[in-house]
Formats: C-alpha cells, structure tokens, sequence
C-alpha cells in the first residue's frame, strides 16, 4: 500500500449543480425490469426529526436473481438489462425522495451464507463529512431472520433498517433515515 | 447448495486521515452526524460492486467549463489536471468523476446562494468527465473566489472545487473538495481542518504546475485522487 485515499469532504449544500437536477437518477429499475415493483419513499431527518432538505440519497441494488450490474459480480446469472441498480435523488423540503425499482433478489454473502434482498445505501449533503453507509431491508421478509449482516446489529437497532409497507398502497415502502438521535439509523463502516 | 463467493475487500484505513462524522466548529454536523458506533461490515458482493454510471452521455464541453455559454466566464481561466488512484498507485481507469464550483465571485449559480456576489451569464459551475486508460482527467474552468458562510462569525470557505467520484465499488465512492496552493482562508476553515492528519489535509491541496500552465492562455494546477484499493490476493502478493 503505497498512500491512503484521499480524505472525504462535505458535499455541501449546492451538490445539485452537478450531481441531481438534471442528473438524477429517479428509475433504479425500469418499468420492464423483472421483479416485484416497489416506490421506495425515503426521508431524512436531522437530530432534532427535522426533516433534511438539502440531502442526496444514493441507491445500489441487484436485480431481481440477486446479480449486480456489475463486471465484479461472478455468478453465473443474467443481468437485467432493465435493472441498472442505481439511483440518486436530493431530498425535497420535506426530506423526501422517491425512487422507481423493484424489489432485489438474494446476494450471496460471505462463507456460504445468502443475505436478505437488501439496498445499498449512501447519504451526502451539508454537515455530512463523510459518506454515511446504511442498508435498506423490507419488514416482514423472512429471510432478514437470517441475514449476515443483521446479525451483527444490536437487535434492539435492527428495525431502523426496514422499509415499512405503505397500508394504503400496495408497492409503496417508507425509510427514513435519522442521521442523529433517539431513533439514530444504523450506519455501517463499509 | 449455496454459491461460496470469495470476496477481495476493499482495505480500510487509518481513520485518521478521514474527517469525524462530528466536527462541532462546523456547526451543521451537530444535528447531522451519528453518534454512535459504526457497524463494521464485512465487505460482500453488494460492497465490492458499484455502479457503471454516466459513460454514455458526456459531451466534450462537459470538461470545459468555460465553453458551456455563448460567451467566456469571467475570472481567472485554470486547467485542473490529475490522476485518480488506488491506494497501491494503481490507475482507476474510465471512472466518472463530477465537478462543482462557485464563480469567480464566489457565487454559485443555486436557487439557495443568496450571497451578494454577482452571477455570470456565462458560468454554469459544474463538469463532468471519464478518467483515460490510465486513470487521467483534466478540466478547464475558471478559479472559483472565496465566499462568506454563516457558519460563525466572519467565515469565509476558502477557494474550492467539489469532486464526486465513483471508482469501481459501493466501497470505493467519495466525495471530496480541491484547495488551491497558498489560501490564506485554509487554517481558518473548519470544513478542510475536520480531517485530523496534517498530511491528509495537504493532498486535498492542489499544486500549482507550470507543466500544466498553457502560456498566454490558463494557469494549471495538478491534484490526484486516491481512492480505496483491494487487498492483495494471494497471487499478487
């Protein structure tokens, strides 16, 4: 190892120029991909529960099979030309996103073991230094009972990882993200 | 049978060379930053991989940022030109890299700048580009001016470039700011003084290069990006 990675700093509160309007990415998986849909709204809030308006959520996700876009990912399974996997929205006055896509398969993860579907997660913005990491699990889904990577959690802090189904709308599935606080999200070092 | 995926991870580092989550002089982390314990991951297909993003539809005035309006920005026309790097000095080839900036009056062309500082028809403020084969990129734009912020009293961001880059995975992604050589503001700005190593701070710090420098036309300055590297595997080693 010759140096170490450059330090991270703030996005700061006017990523928008280059990063969202005009280049956001709303359609994780397009209407074609394969796959149970889901409108993922998700919302940010502050240490206070006041929501973040100047946020940007990123979204990493496989397909449907569980495979990656992604030239690292080796199994032997087809991609989905309709699934990229990746979106990125600013969060509104309200600290709201939503995001089109569908829900992913399972991804194998270490020694043999398979993960719950799952999304990837980043947080940028102002009085964010560093890139926070989460993930986004979906309540109710059996498999999250058997998870790697949940397992390390602390059970009482496992359900700031899941999306709720919305009641009132089939498809629709709520986050939010409390960067600080009672209700503080769980974030991983990557 | 489940698939066994050997994973190469991505190396962590000394944190040191990293800002804290929570720099109290910088006021908005107080109500932004977690408090407790990160949960170390044990890095796995979905760490390792990343998007392909943006490769389709970069225009060549996506690099050139005072090429984007009918006339020239005003200011001082520089030439950014770097690497982007892993952490063994390898290149990171065909990654995008995107760039934000202020004027050269320090005003950033956003809805929530409210600085008394003037807009420049001709400066949009953001660029967009694809590292070469080996891991190159260059921008042309104009240095970007100080502008006051209400952090405390009497603060002024230093003179900056946002960088968002991608590299190949989930674990590779950063987003950092360029400085320029000589700032006066850079000790008095809590945003750069988060990171606690002296020597990570300074290569944040671009460097002025006559090499670069095209006479009768721009300044040029150099700054390479390293991004994290992953481990060896056993037969590198």
């Amino acid at each position: 190892m010759d140096q170490a990675p450059s330090p991270s700093q703030t996005a700061g509160p006017y990523f928008h120029l280059a990063c969202t309007n005009p280049r956001s990415v709303r359609c994780v998986a397009g209407p074609n991909a394969k796959g149970e849909r889901v409108r993922l709204i998700c919302r940010v809030l502050d240490g206070d529960g006041v929501p973040v308006n100047d946020s940007m959520i990123e979204i990493w996700q496989a397909n449907a099979e569980g495979k990656y876009h992604n030239p690292d990912d080796p199994q032997e399974k087809a991609v989905d030309p309709d699934c990229p996997g990746y979106g990125r929205l600013a969060t509104d006055e309200n600290g709201n996103c939503v995001f089109e896509t569908i829900k992913p398969g399972r991804v194998p993860g270490n020694d043999g073991t398979l993960q719950a579907p799952h999304m990837n997660i980043s947080v940028f913005g102002r009085g964010i230094l560093k890139r926070l990491a989460t993930r986004i699990y979906f309540a109710g889904d059996p498999a999250t009972h058997e998870d790697p990577v949940l397992a390390l959690v602390p059970k009482q802090r496992r359900d700031t990882l899941m999306a709720q189904p919305d009641p009132r709308q089939s498809g629709d599935w709520r986050f939010d993200i409390h960067l600080c606080g009672e209700h503080e999200t769980v974030f991983f070092d990557v | 049978m489940r698939p066994m995926i050997k994973v190469i991870p991505y190396r962590r580092h000394d944190e040191n060379g990293q800002p804290t989550s929570l720099y109290p002089a910088y006021g908005a982390t107080v109500r932004r930053a977690p408090r407790k314990p990160l949960v170390v991951l044990p890095q796995s297909l979905s760490e390792i991989t990343g998007p392909v993003y943006g490769h389709d539809d970069i225009a060549e005035a996506d690099s050139d940022l005072t090429r984007q309006h009918a006339g020239e920005p005003l200011g001082e026309r520089i030439i950014v030109r770097g690497r982007v790097l892993d952490d063994s000095g390898r290149p990171v080839p065909h990654t995008l890299l995107e760039i934000w900036q202020a004027n050269a009056a320090g005003r950033y062309r956003h809805k929530q700048d409210d600085h008394g500082a003037p807009l420049d028809p001709n400066f949009s403020g953001s660029g967009r580009t694809l590292t070469d084969a080996n891991g190159c990129y260059q921008f042309v734009t104009i240095k970007p001016g100080a502008y006051p912020w209400d952090n405390h009293e009497n603060a002024w961001r230093p003179a900056h470039i946002h960088f968002s880059l991608f590299g190949r995975a989930f674990a590779t992604r950063l987003i950092t700011q360029m400085y320029f050589p000589g700032d006066p503001l850079l000790p008095y700005d809590p945003i750069f003084q988060s990171i606690p190593d002296e020597q990570a701070r300074q290569r944040l710090i671009s460097r002025f290069d006559l090499e670069i420098t095209q006479p009768e036309w721009a300044l040029g300055f150099r700054f390479d990006i390293v991004l994290r590297g992953r481990e060896a595997t056993p037969f590198e080693a």
